[in-house]
């Protein structure tokens, strides 16, 4: 920036805490308890994580159901050094995964150390945090699933 | 009507139903979801040339060019016209109180001020608006409409590029403007 | 329906604009687009204005925007959290209620006193993914791999969309990024966030536009060649990223056919594309043919002023065809993570 325009730091900050709705709240409750739920559709399906209302016919959804903490990746990207605001701690991919037991993916991080370590298909896990208060980021992030070599099935 | 934070969410139509997992804790009402983001800001032209300006106990405006009124602090823009106005115009920094209240409550944005005080619209000689100020250095109670005040700087070794450089605005002693020569909206300049 | 035509055009664009206030640089394009059609504020039916306070941190930004039209008297106005082309889309709705006759539409974003692609985080949902901070250019990375991996794409069919948006931005003195690569070379970049290079990204600018709208006999006597708005629509597709198909925007292909995008022959087509990956699916959900030249300008892939960069491809577009260089064009503009609101319209010339 040209040194004669005048600059001066702001931050913006809004402390907000969101009320969760029972559907919101039992999802992010079962994550302060280590597990995940979905909520089934009309067509039997379940969304993961879960809404209010189903987003393709807007019937209002109730049933939460509980699925796998595993899953597989549908698609994935990289994230370089993570950036300020991100709740993690070195390089990432971010990835869309569908747990066992679910028929939509969810957005959340893979912890490998390189692209190289990431493919779509790859089976991963959830690393739990050892503190969790019913947050999205109680799940740390997802790791490749025991010693398949990150692409088997 | 408030609504109770506390009170179990209605409304879906449809009774939420929870797996065996969860059925016998205590379900989460409320999630942090925090917002900061970090900003490198920048004034613009005019602003810039009026917190300079400040750093050196000088009140910067800006002129606009088809009706001659000046505008402070500066826009860079006359809302009269919907032009760019231009500067400098350097105005003094003596005016009057065209309106003023007392405020018996302190706020916890501004630790410093003690109530009561004094906020006051100030309107410089040769401004065409108003802008605020605090009136200082005397009684709340004493404040009046057409009150004469002249600007209280920090120190010298104190200034910056900032609005805070005045630290208020004291009476200067002079006479009152009669309040029938307020003339309240949209002053017209010199070319109107 | 009232025929309904864009008048007049104005835009800047620049990698940065540190040293003006968003009102600064506006108001000289405000007085530009009115001064090109003989008009003032108060001769203005309407006025509607689309910004984002969040892009440079200042609260109700809009507000203070608003001084540069010279609302005294007061006028008529309204003001969308959207980019400029919806501000077009409600300033024609109120045109075709026929009680105005003009209308005043401006749009700006100055991105620069802060970090896009972090403050884009905030449109994503509150819940299950803000938290996390997601990159915008990472989001859109998972679209683009599922692109990539389904086969409906190749990393050279996205290498040529850089190279040529570069080629068009060449010629195009509002873009920012305009130095010319080949397909090689773009294809030698490396990953920024793979699968996505740094040429896949839009160059981001600071800047606006300010455009006048007018209804039939009205649009003839401000200028010599109206461009009119045959058709506009715009669609919405759901919000949650796992719940729709990320490789082809419905909302966009059900736009382009209620507009009747394939009805005639298009000869250029302004498509809000911010990613070379948005541009292939765009082009695919609306149907446009190999002849049809896409992104003339450079598209937003060149200068990407959020909240600006589909209002200006309407005037892009605009300017084209006011000046013969075509008759018949697309204009899009989008907003969302992954192309998730699409408005297309059908513009044509006098």
């Amino acid at each position: 920036m040209a040194d004669d325009v005048l600059t001066a730091p702001l931050v913006l900050e809004y402390p907000f805490t969101r009320t969760t709705g029972p559907v919101v709240g039992a999802f992010l409750t079962g994550l302060r308890e280590g597990v995940v739920l979905g909520v089934r559709r009309p067509d039997g399906t379940v969304l993961c994580p879960p809404l209010e209302y189903d987003p393709i016919t807007a019937t209002a959804l109730g049933e939460m159901v509980e699925v796998a903490s595993t899953g597989t990746v549908t698609s994935w990207s990289w994230n370089g050094a993570p950036r300020a605001q991100q709740p993690f701690e070195r390089n990432f991919a971010w990835a869309l995964i569908t747990l066992d037991g679910a028929d939509t993916p969810m957005l959340h991080a893979v912890l490998v150390d390189s692209p190289a370590a990431m493919s779509t298909g790859m089976r991963v896990e959830i690393r739990w945090r050892d503190e969790r208060e019913g947050h999205i980021a109680d799940i740390e992030g997802f790791v490749p699933l025991g010693s398949v070599d990150g692409k088997g099935f | 009507m408030p609504v109770d934070p506390d009170s179990t969410p209605v409304g879906l139509g449809v009774e939420v139903t929870a797996p065996a997992s969860i059925a016998d804790v205590e379900m989460v009402q409320r999630v942090r979801t925090p917002i900061r983001i970090e900003y490198t800001y920048t004034p613009g032209r005019a602003l810039s040339a009026y917190l300079r300006g400040m750093a050196e106990k000088r009140i910067v405006a800006e002129r606009c060019p088809r009706t001659g009124q000046v505008f402070v602090p500066p826009r860079g823009v006359s809302p009269m016209a919907g032009i760019p106005t231009v500067g400098p115009v350097e105005l003094p920094d003596v005016g009057y109180v065209e309106s003023f209240n007392i405020t018996r409550v302190p706020i916890a944005t501004r630790p410093d001020l003690e109530p009561p005080y004094c906020s006051a619209w100030i309107v410089l000689d040769g401004a065409s608006v108003g802008f605020m100020g605090l009136v200082i250095n005397c009684e709340p109670e004493s404040v009046r409409m057409g009150m004469r005040v002249k600007a209280v700087w920090k120190p010298d070794d104190e200034l910056e590029k900032s609005a805070t450089n005045i630290l208020g605005w004291e009476p200067s002693g002079e006479p009152d403007v009669e309040i029938s020569d307020i003339e309240t909206i949209g002053r017209p300049g010199d070319l109107q | 329906m009232r025929d309904i035509a864009i008048c007049s055009f104005a835009q800047r664009q620049q990698a940065a604009i540190p040293d003006e206030s968003e009102v600064e640089f506006m108001v000289p394009l405000m007085v530009q687009a009115k001064d090109a059609v003989g008009l003032t504020q108060q001769d203005m039916g309407f006025t509607c204005s689309g910004s984002s306070d969040f892009l440079a941190g200042q609260a109700f930004s809009f507000v203070s925007t608003i001084d540069g039209t010279g609302p005294v008297p007061p006028i008529s106005e309204s003001h969308v959290e959207q980019d400029g082309a919806w501000a077009l889309y409600e300033a024609w709705v109120k045109l075709q209620c026929g009680d105005v006759d003009t209308a005043f539409v401006y749009s700006y974003g100055k991105s620069s006193p802060g970090s896009l692609r972090d403050v884009l985080a905030t449109q994503m949902d509150p819940y299950y993914v803000a938290p996390l901070w997601p990159d915008a250019f990472a989001v859109e990375g998972l679209a683009a791999r599922l692109l990539l991996e389904s086969g409906t794409v190749s990393e050279r069919r996205l290498a040529e969309i850089a190279s040529r948006s570069r080629a068009h931005a060449a010629s195009n003195p509002h873009a920012v990024r305009r130095a010319e690569k080949s397909v090689d070379e773009i294809l030698a970049e490396e990953y920024l966030a793979d699968p996505l290079r740094p040429s896949d990204i839009p160059a981001s600018a600071d800047g606006g536009c300010a455009m006048v709208l007018a209804a039939g006999d009205r649009a003839r006597e401000l200028c010599d060649r109206p461009v009119w708005i045959r058709a506009i629509d715009h669609r919405i597709d759901a919000h949650t990223l796992g719940v729709r198909d990320l490789t082809a925007a419905m909302s966009a292909r059900i736009a382009g056919e209620k507009a009747g995008v394939g009805a005639d022959t298009v000869d250029f087509a302004e498509l809000h594309a911010p990613f070379t990956t948005s541009e292939a699916v765009l082009i695919e959900a609306l149907g446009l043919d190999d002849g049809v030249v896409v992104n003339p300008s450079g598209g937003a892939l060149a200068a990407h002023t959020m909240m600006a960069a589909g209002l200006i491809r309407f005037g892009e577009a605009f300017e084209r065809i006011a000046r013969g260089d075509g008759d018949r064009a697309v204009a899009h503009a989008t907003a969302g993570p992954c192309l998730q609101q699409n408005l297309v319209a059908v513009l044509e010339g006098e």
